[in-house]
């Protein structure tokens, strides 16, 4: 035994300088790979099309100008959802019955209708009982209460997340449930919906571009409107690609920090006892 | 309030004290109970887990109750502040008085006196269940402040004088996830402590903590009965029960089996059960 040992006294060390060359062939494979299908991309899009300099440098800033209001509307819209998800995962959780049934109601009916049919639907269909509203405001509407539908799920799977024994060492110093509610009980569920919430963002960036078909002037909207006159859509709907694209990207990169300060921050009741 | 709203009514037996209850060592002569639990019942389902236990402890008492898991230790516990509501029988702290009465309506003066309740008696849990979300300060003033509405001021320093007392008031600003087991569980009981209950509750407090961790809540709750602090103590530590309890209670299948001085009935049990439980106990 000692003698195999002393056969090879630095077997730890080379195991981890060959684990870590592997690591870094795969890496590499990984990232040509990547690299050979985005060539593919752009080659194929070069032979399709001639690329028309003056045409590009005129309709890239109107089309970067509609991300704007595609974050404004998100931004908005993913506000009156939590707001609604909120309501909505007390009213679920709630023993009076009629908020419980009309939270279901809610949630059931919204899940259960597409998205685009709520747009239009709040767009088109309610001028007729009289109720007009701006396309920007319909849109906002729209995407928040479809939001809100799916948060509300997400938002009462947060609050059964926080452990029983909370609610019971509240109730055990005196607090009413509307006090342990607000001051225990919500603090950490919203601790553990946070993450869903960036998802749920970055979700309702693309989403968002459903509003395109009510008129509300943000990103793709503006994408069809700049190719659509001289037939050069691909070109225009590249660039909006590109742009919703990096806007994830960004996004999801503030998302991961987040999430990883929150998985650092003092929140656990586990580790050494 | 009478007696009689309280309890809905007639068919609620009277407490009887035991013979076996007498008051110890600590107790100023002449003193009333302050807890009085009558016949408490408890039904998980068609489970019958308590078969009308009851219990009376003058101020100053430490109490231990024994016994097997299962037996329904805990749930007796957790019925004496109604975080589980008994099926039948009636809990008395200092003249707050709740009947348990799953039947009549959950209205909103019963919870309040329900809340009554629990605001006399502090509950420390074998779990700690410490607020993670805030800092040791933190969770001893959460409900003096937003309870009591005390001031701030006045709470922070009787928060501080209950940390001192189980020495930790170095970790005052720490988050709980910081600590160890046994760093937090002195704080759920300096929790507990600075809402100045009139009688303190302890579930198993030292069951969920690693063996070397025991020792330092021990010897805080062993503080705090010589101080004269009444206390209730489920516990499987044999040694808390003999050195620092006055009276133990062995349960058996939801019945107290054995009432009597602790030194009695852990050396010379006169109940076949809770000799058979002794035996196997200290044998392991």
């Amino acid at each position: 035994m000692s003698k195999l040992g002393q056969a090879q006294p630095d077997l730890g060390a080379k195991i981890l300088e060959t684990e870590r060359r592997r690591a870094a062939f795969w890496r590499s494979q990984f990232v040509a790979v990547w690299l050979v299908i985005l060539a593919g991309l752009v080659a194929f899009v070069l032979f399709t099309i001639k690329l028309d300099a003056r045409f590009l440098t005129s309709v890239i800033p109107f089309i970067i100008g509609g991300a704007g209001v595609t974050i404004l509307v998100s931004a908005i819209a993913i506000a009156l959802a939590i707001v609604l998800a909120g309501l909505g995962a007390l009213g679920r959780l709630s023993r009076n019955p009629a908020a419980n049934s009309i939270a279901s109601f809610y949630v059931s009916l919204v899940r259960g209708t597409p998205l685009l049919l709520q747009i239009l639907f709040i767009y088109l269909a309610l001028p007729q009982a009289g109720l007009v509203l701006d396309a920007f405001v319909c849109g906002v509407i729209a995407l928040g209460f479809n939001y809100g539908a799916y948060m509300t799920e997400i938002f009462r799977a947060g609050i059964q997340a926080v452990p029983h024994g909370q609610t019971e060492a509240a109730e055990s110093l005196g607090m009413t449930g509307r006090t342990a509610f607000v001051r225990i009980i919500a603090p950490q569920a919203f601790r553990i919906v946070t993450p869903a919430i960036g998802n749920d963002f970055i979700a309702m960036l693309k989403d968002s571009s459903l509003v395109s078909v009510i008129g509300v002037q943000e990103l793709l909207w503006k994408a069809q409107v700049a190719g659509r006159p001289t037939y050069q859509s691909m070109q225009t709907l590249i660039i909006a690609a590109l742009v919703y694209w990096v806007m994830t990207l960004v996004f999801s990169y503030f998302q991961s920090r987040i999430e990883r300060r929150m998985a650092t921050a003092d929140r656990s009741q586990g580790g050494p006892r | 309030m009478s007696a009689a709203t309280a309890t809905g009514g007639a068919g609620i037996p009277a407490h009887v004290v035991h013979p076996a209850e007498v008051p110890g060592a600590l107790v100023k002569p002449g003193a009333e109970p302050i807890l009085k639990a009558t016949a408490i019942e408890k039904w998980f389902g068609t489970n019958h887990v308590l078969k009308g236990c009851s219990m009376t402890v003058f101020p100053g008492e430490t109490i231990t109750i024994l016994g097997r898991s299962g037996s329904g230790k805990s749930t007796f516990l957790r019925c004496v502040n109604f975080l589980e509501e008994p099926s039948a029988g009636v809990v008395d702290i200092d003249g707050i008085r709740v009947a348990g009465d799953p039947l009549r309506p959950r209205s909103k003066k019963v919870r309040e006196q329900i809340r009554l309740l629990r605001l006399q008696a502090g509950m420390v849990f074998q779990e700690f269940n410490l607020f993670p979300h805030l800092s040791v300060i933190g969770n001893l003033l959460e409900a003096p402040l937003h309870v009591k509405k005390m001031h701030k001021a006045e709470a922070t320093e009787l928060a501080e004088s209950y940390l001192e007392k189980v020495g930790l008031i170095d970790k005052r600003d720490e988050y709980p996830s910081r600590l160890s087991g046994g760093q937090r569980q002195r704080v759920a009981i300096a929790r507990a402590l600075t809402m100045q209950p009139k009688i303190m509750l302890f579930d198993e407090p030292t069951s969920a903590l690693d063996p070397s961790l025991v020792g330092e809540v021990l010897k805080v709750m062993e503080s705090l009965a010589h101080e004269g602090r009444t206390m209730i103590v489920v516990t499987h530590e044999m040694s808390f029960a003999k050195e620092a309890a006055d009276r133990v209670y062995f349960m058996e299948e939801g019945e107290f089996v054995e009432i009597g001085p602790s030194e009695q009935v852990i050396a010379n049990p006169r109940d076949e059960r809770t000799r058979s439980f002794l035996k196997r106990f200290l044998a392991v």
